[in-house]
């Protein structure tokens, strides 16, 4: 049982919790691998296998990737809101600035108007450049 | 007349193209998967404009204009904190969401808490922000209606947009509405940007209207023309200086006035259908609660601390409701993998960005060109009614004919979407989910909605969104976010979290509109909670979940690398795949389906 792969067969165990009339207390420790017939990864890693099964190798490159992922995302957001989300309390401090003017424009119309949208943009194709060597980096890991 | 005329082709044109889009769209529509995710095959670019195009809503087309005609800069804070909760959800909940092959909401929730009690939770609360965000969307279809073709009810304008909406809806779920949707986004983009460059380009020609205040000046806007106005609601108006009105009829602080009349600068209360004449050169008196002096409307933060909070307790709600509203997320849910859910949450972003460069523009010049609106309270019609204002004869029909289009794609491709979502939480939690039931709960979910908008009284568009986000923000949101980062929580905490924020949004929202019929004696904090309700929330959520480790899913390390685990490895599994099939079918249309069963198969060998 433990060598044969069906790719044929969508794998048992999978079927959704409320067609079964017990809720499995543990899920079974050893797996059947049924790789993707998609994106075609013809190579079967031994790393995907200890992924799928829970050991403490494959928990460790989970973690490390879920950690990756999110130390680049709270990163983002925190950029966000001290470039964003300060502007209120700046405004509120120094009324002041409020009345300086770009191109004949005040300024914070043009801050609230249309500085922000490039702004997000920009931070946005940053991070999606980010996780995704993140997750290049962690499939060349596990294809290797 | 003409503008009548005018407005009614292009709202027709609109209607009849999204029920030829509809119907387009949902010929190949035959089961359960096309009706709840649409196959899970639309394209990054197609989901994208679907996707900004279901979420301009009334609240953006129409509601955030007015909003800047009255306060100022400040209410721009809609716009930016929109498309920032965009980038939330891209940071946050995107990729993630879509690998966890769910197919709604609470069935993200039961896949990652393993609880059908807490699924049940979560639909109902799905169903909740579905309501209150439906709601202000169906009465601002009706005040759009209302204000280009004064002879229209409100009602009709609901009327309309809810059967275009079932009538789609009914014929093809997300698969229907996803080509309409895109199609919708477009038209919204049209028809803000070619007003908003026509007009601007007879500002700089033309400059302010004579006897116009700059903008920069200080004082209270001025009408340049003699000005009729007809109140329809009774209301509170600020007189800036004492000033002559040369005819009155109608209500005074409860006296009787027809004729002339002299206001002394200070607080007048108007009854309802009183007629006030104002003559050209009078500074515009304004309702209380907006901004009457341009030189505090101009900066902003000129409201001291309560607005500090108020913008603060907003750009929350906006930031972090986003990511928790069910019908955004619906879509998520159709693209194919978690790295294309990604680039469409950075498409959104752009054209996001492309659409909110313009209601500040139009905000301010409708400061000065429709100043009356201050007068009446009304000014959700401001960017309905600026065209006309500011280029008098047929050119300014044509624009006011295409921006009252662009109003109705608003109306009508938030509520398909929101119906979708709803229809598909009821028909898979409620029933057993098959093509037949996803029709029946459709209809049955919008009846409320319908009586709610019909009833209840309107406020500002936006309030009511705010709201809505203000929910989705204090429940849904904190789930995801730790449900998605964080292995520690339970379904005990999240039921908790749910329950506990999603009440006190409840009491703020029930307060709200007693205190709406009762005089306006609420506080900052009731008319927009998120600032005290998310983190209470999110530290229940972490508190009880710590408390209750115990009941941790036993496989949370399997359901984490699910989560999170690339595309290409191929560990992501469609939970509605499992559960109805690849092409469950009603029996009618089996050949179709095989076909296309047979080509996702092949597209699928050779990628």
């Amino acid at each position: 049982m433990t060598g044969e792969r069906t790719p044929d067969k969508p794998s048992t165990e999978l079927v959704p919790v409320e067609r079964q009339p017990q809720p499995v207390r543990k899920p079974p420790r050893r797996k059947k691998v049924v790789l993707a017939e998609a994106k075609g990864s013809r190579t079967v890693a031994r790393t995907i296998v200890e992924l799928e099964e829970q050991t403490s190798v494959g928990e460790h490159l989970v973690r490390s990737l879920v950690w990756a992922q999110f130390r680049t995302s709270f990163w983002m957001a925190v950029l966000l809101i001290v470039s964003l989300a300060s502007l209120p309390l700046l405004f509120f401090l120094f009324p002041a600035f409020g009345d300086l003017t770009v191109f004949g424009i005040r300024l914070p119309w043009v801050l609230l108007g249309a500085l922000p949208y490039p702004l997000l943009y920009g931070l946005g194709v940053w991070y999606v450049r980010r996780a995704e060597r993140h997750e290049r980096d962690f499939v060349s890991m596990v294809d290797r | 007349m003409g503008l009548n005329a005018l407005a009614l082709v292009s709202i027709s044109v609109i209607v009849l193209g999204t029920f030829y889009l509809g119907y387009h769209g949902s010929r190949t529509a035959n089961t359960t998967r096309d009706f709840l995710v649409a196959r899970r095959r639309v394209s990054v670019h197609q989901n994208a404009a679907a996707i900004a195009g279901e979420f301009l809503s009334a609240a953006s087309f129409i509601g955030i204009v007015g909003l800047v005609l009255k306060n100022g800069p400040d209410e721009l804070w809609y716009a930016i904190g929109f498309t920032a909760g965009y980038l939330a959800l891209l940071l946050f909940v995107a990729a993630p969401l879509r690998r966890s092959g769910a197919y709604t909401l609470p069935d993200f929730v039961e896949a990652r808490l393993g609880s059908r009690g807490l699924r049940g939770l979560a639909a109902v609360i799905t169903v909740a922000i579905g309501y209150i965000y439906l709601i202000p969307q169906l009465q601002g279809a009706g005040l759009t209606l209302n204000s280009v073709l004064p002879w229209a009810p409100d009602w009709l304008g609901v009327v309309v947009v809810t059967i275009v909406v079932v009538v789609n809806v009914l014929s093809g779920g997300m698969r229907a509405i996803t080509l309409v949707q895109a199609f919708q986004y477009w038209v919204k983009l049209f028809a803000i940007t070619v007003p908003a460059f026509v007009l601007c380009v007879v500002f700089a020609g033309g400059g302010p209207p004579d006897g116009q205040q700059s903008l920069t000046a200080p004082g209270p806007p001025m009408f340049t023309q003699d000005t009729t106005v007809t109140l329809e609601q009774a209301v509170k108006l600020e007189v800036p200086q004492p000033m002559r009105l040369p005819d009155v009829h109608g209500w005074v602080n409860g006296i009787r006035a027809d004729g002339p009349a002299w206001w002394n600068a200070g607080e007048q209360r108007i009854g309802a259908k009183t007629q006030l004449t104002f003559s050209a050169g009078t500074p515009v008196p304004t309702v209380s609660g907006a901004v009457q002096d341009n030189a505090d409307w101009l900066r902003p933060q000129s409201g001291g601390l309560p607005e500090l909070f108020d913008t603060y307790s907003l750009i929350f709600a906006t930031f972090l409701g986003i990511l928790g509203l069910p019908h955004v997320l619906a879509r998520f849910y159709t693209n194919p993998d978690g790295r294309s859910a990604r680039r469409t949450t950075l498409h959104v972003l752009l054209l996001l960005g492309a659409f909110y460069l313009f209601p500040a523009l139009l905000g301010a010049l409708s400061r000065i060109y429709e100043p009356q609106l201050l007068v009446t309270g009304k000014t959700d019609a401001a960017v309905l009614l600026l065209p006309a204002a500011m280029l008098p004869g047929l050119p300014g029909q044509l624009l006011g004919a295409v921006v009252a289009a662009g109003a109705f794609a608003a109306f009508m491709s938030t509520s398909s979407g929101l119906l979708v979502s709803l229809a598909g939480v009821v028909s898979t939690d409620v029933s057993r989910g098959r093509v037949r039931d996803f029709r029946w709960s459709t209809v049955l979910v919008v009846v409320a909605p319908l009586v709610g908008a019909l009833l209840l009284r309107s406020n500002d568009v936006s309030l009511g969104v705010g709201m809505a986000l203000a929910m989705a923000a204090s429940t849904f949101c904190p789930v995801l976010m730790l449900g998605i980062w964080w292995r520690g929580l339970t379904w005990v905490g999240a039921g908790a979290g749910m329950v506990l924020g999603g009440s006190l949004v409840a009491l703020a929202l029930v307060t709200n509109i007693v205190s709406g019929y009762t005089g306006d004696w609420a506080p900052a904090v009731v008319r927009q909670p998120a600032l005290i309700t998310v983190p209470i929330a999110f530290l229940t959520m972490i508190i009880v979940s710590k408390a209750t480790s115990r009941r941790r899913p036993e496989d949370v390390n399997r359901i984490m690398l699910r989560l999170h685990a690339p595309d290409p490895l191929g560990f992501t599994r469609d939970r509605d795949v499992l559960r109805f099939g690849e092409g469950q079918t009603d029996g009618r249309h089996r050949k179709l389906a095989i076909r296309s069963r047979l080509r996702s198969r092949r597209s699928s060998s050779t990628a």
